[in-house]
């Protein structure tokens, strides 16, 4: 690593993302706007901590729910024994409770977990979701059961003359929460542990070899790992005032590594760009639609075939290609690809809301688009949706043969230009 | 005693079913390194067609059909969407798996609806088969073991007596040797696969009806197969059977225990043993019951 007195583009870029965080409730306003910028936080929060293991430790886990789950219900019990008056301690102190809660089930099952590393990490982090979440069936007490446990946020003094109850002080809450911890994790990627890490998950038998414990990073990687999920469990339990087994679920567990993976795995802010877009199609779009979470499944599969390095991957790829100044040469192609893709899902998109409708129980048949109605029991409608579908799919096909011809061209020049 | 003997059949009738699903899981993971997260998926899309079928035509041209049906698809799904990513390596292969048991339950929802769909044991097995000691017991149950057994031995032989079978396990341990003799490697990639998951949906015809058949089922009994396929150590089909047996009667023996601990019954607490074991296994014996790698 060199030495940097003074790294500006960084300043610059972290000043930028708290000015983001500062004045977003402002340009977006609206209570969605804010429910949604809120949820963002969160799971921005979330995403990150599960980069920590996924992007930087390399272990693919199917339980990471668990600790930013069980944060939350820790964190639920102690607002209300606060509620009772049992004690005080001011709200926005919250979230160390939940991070410290997730640290400790960290350190319990990370135990376990951690033995192993790959797919048997992945099995085993599945099977310890399962059990917490079969253990919240059986302990009614703790977690409530199938209802959730509720509490209620305004409690005890006001500190400093924040109450918490508007649904702005709670998105400012979480914003500061979320900036201090993608802060402190992008430090973490610069300490030694964060660097074993990458080379735990890159070469596991060159780092033992070096004399470093590879179970031991991991298990120390993880630790720390889920007490920032524990930190977004008590901000969503004070954000929603309810904590429900579904906090501990597999569909959480899914959500956070969906959200990752969409964002991009091998990068810091991937997991950011992640959580928004996911953010955007569980709330934004599951108003529209029942079939969200097919489109959103489609879009995971699509990105794990053809983009692995995710949305940021992508964006990054652009970089090279704008310095050099021929960008321009590529944008046409780009709104060709863009254009056949948009018909393709039109055609997509007809079909299979056609077939929920049909599926559907006492769902009315008959769809309305752009003023256009029609049933979904005629055959018409079916033929030219698939019609559209297969025309979009072949256009694609040839858009992107010509991005990729134009774009393997440009990177010849570069790679010409930069080994002369 | 009577209650042991039937528990401890109905048991192993669960057992063998969880095998046909953990076989064919283990078989492409060993083959192929590949952990098919859609593995449970494949099992509901069985029952699911089975009952498709099995209304229009009826139950015994569905065992066939089905089964069939989701082979040709899991062939599909490997020759058009597992070998593209395999250049990404493993963790990429399980993403894309998992993301296709995302699709194939949202296509579930979407075509069937969310609800249990009625899909009955044929009438001709419908009925007691024998009674031991007062208390009877289903004939089905008895064809669901003769099923699995039927299979298992079909599934031995073709592995070891047959030109295929010899193929298959010699690409298993040297794919490049094999790949240099002249044969396809990656055809007998998308034949395992393929054959995986049609055993998934053999085990989904004849499990959808003696259990259930719903959108929930992939997601219920995916991940007792995980815990099989650890527990019985990664890629040994014989700890897979055995881990199999082991987590089907414990299963059924500890539903209808009526012991109780600490005010939690055993009955409660059985939807957690099989993770439990499957921690204790971890912490005790990390390679599994008769893995053989370690890490």
């Amino acid at each position: 690593m060199k030495y940097a007195p003074l790294n500006l583009g960084r300043w610059i870029l972290w000043s930028g993302a708290a000015l983001v965080f500062l004045i977003a409730p402002h340009l977006f306003s609206g209570g969605f706007a804010l429910t949604m910028l809120t949820q963002m936080g969160t799971l921005i929060l979330f995403a990150l901590s599960y980069n920590m293991l996924l992007g930087q430790g390399g272990m693919l886990s199917f339980g990471h729910a668990v600790y930013s789950g069980l944060g939350a219900y820790v964190t639920v019990h102690v607002l209300n024994l606060m509620g009772k008056g049992s004690f005080y301690l001011p709200v926005p102190l919250l979230p160390l409770v939940g991070g410290l809660a997730g640290l400790f089930f960290g350190v319990l099952f990370g135990y376990v977990t951690t033995k192993r590393a790959g797919t048997t990490f992945a099995l085993i982090s599945l099977g310890i979701g399962e059990m917490v979440f079969a253990c919240a069936r059986m302990f009614p007490g703790f977690f409530g059961g199938e209802a959730g446990i509720s509490t209620n946020r305004v409690v005890g003094q006001p500190f400093l003359g924040l109450t918490f109850g508007p649904a702005l002080q709670v998105y400012y809450l979480v914003a500061v929460w979320c900036f201090l911890g993608m802060a402190a994790m992008f430090a973490l990627t610069q300490t030694p542990l964060g660097r074993m890490a990458n080379a735990v998950r890159d070469n596991p038998e060159r780092a033992e070899f070096v004399g470093y414990n590879t179970q031991h990073v991991r298990f120390l990687q993880l630790v720390l790992s889920s007490f920032f999920a524990g930190v977004s469990g008590a901000l969503s339990c004070i954000n929603f005032e309810i904590v429900s087994e579904e906090n501990v679920s597999a569909i959480r567990s899914g959500g956070v590594l969906l959200a990752t993976f969409i964002g991009g795995v091998p990068f810091f802010f991937g997991p950011i760009l992640g959580a928004i877009v996911f953010v955007f199609f569980v709330v934004a779009l599951s108003g529209f639609t029942k079939a969200w979470l097919l489109y959103l499944g489609l879009f995971f599969v699509l990105m794990v075939v053809y983009a692995p390095g995710g949305i940021a991957s992508l964006i990054l790829m652009q970089l090279p290609v704008m310095r050099a100044g021929r960008w321009r040469e590529l944008a046409a192609p780009y709104a060709l690809a863009a254009l056949a893709g948009v018909v393709a899902l039109a055609g997509l998109i007809g079909l299979v809301e056609m077939v929920y409708r049909l599926s559907e129980q006492g769902a009315s048949t008959v769809l309305t688009v752009l003023g256009l109605s029609f049933d979904a029991r005629a055959t018409a409608p079916w033929i030219v949706f698939g019609a559209v579908l297969a025309a979009g799919l072949a256009a694609l096909r040839a858009a992107t043969r010509l991005v990729g011809e134009r774009w393997g061209m440009i990177q010849l020049d570069l790679q010409a230009k930069a080994a002369p | 005693m009577e209650f042991f003997l039937v528990q401890s059949l109905n048991g192993v009738s669960y057992g063998l079913l969880l095998f046909m699903l953990s076989s064919g899981l283990t078989l492409v993971f060993s083959l192929m390194g590949v952990l098919n997260f859609a593995h449970a998926s494949f099992y509901m899309l069985g029952a699911y067609l089975a009952f498709q079928v099995s209304t229009r035509i009826g139950f015994w041209p569905a065992l066939v059909a089905a089964p069939i049906l989701v082979g040709a698809i899991g062939m599909l799904v490997e020759r058009f969407g597992l070998r593209r990513v395999h250049k990404h390596g493993h963790v990429a292969e399980l993403l894309f798996t998992f993301g296709l048991a995302y699709l194939i339950e949202e296509a579930v929802h979407l075509i069937w609806g969310r609800a249990a769909l009625d899909y009955r044991v044929p009438a001709e097995l419908d009925g007691p088969l024998f009674q031991i000691m007062g208390s009877q017991y289903p004939i089905y149950r008895g064809f669901m073991m003769l099923v699995s057994v039927a299979m298992l031995v079909s599934i031995w032989l073709a592995l070891t007596r047959t030109r295929i079978g010899l193929v298959i396990q010699a690409a298993l341990s040297h794919p490049q040797t094999v790949e240099a003799l002249g044969h396809n490697v990656p055809r007998v990639f998308m034949l395992v696969f393929g054959g995986g998951a049609a055993l998934a949906g053999l085990a989904g015809v004849i499990g959808g009806n003696a259990f259930v058949t719903d959108p929930g089922m992939a997601a219920s009994v995916g991940p007792i197969i995980f815990v099989i396929v650890v527990v019985g150590g990664m890629g040994s089909l014989a700890g897979a059977f055995v881990a199999s047996l082991l987590i089907g009667c414990m299963q059924t023996f500890a539903v209808s225990l009526d012991w109780s601990l600490g005010g939690i019954s055993i009955a409660q607490a059985a939807p957690m043993l099989p993770y439990l074991l499957m921690v204790l296994l971890l912490i005790f014996r990390p390679k599994g019951l008769m893995g053989t790698r370690e890490g």
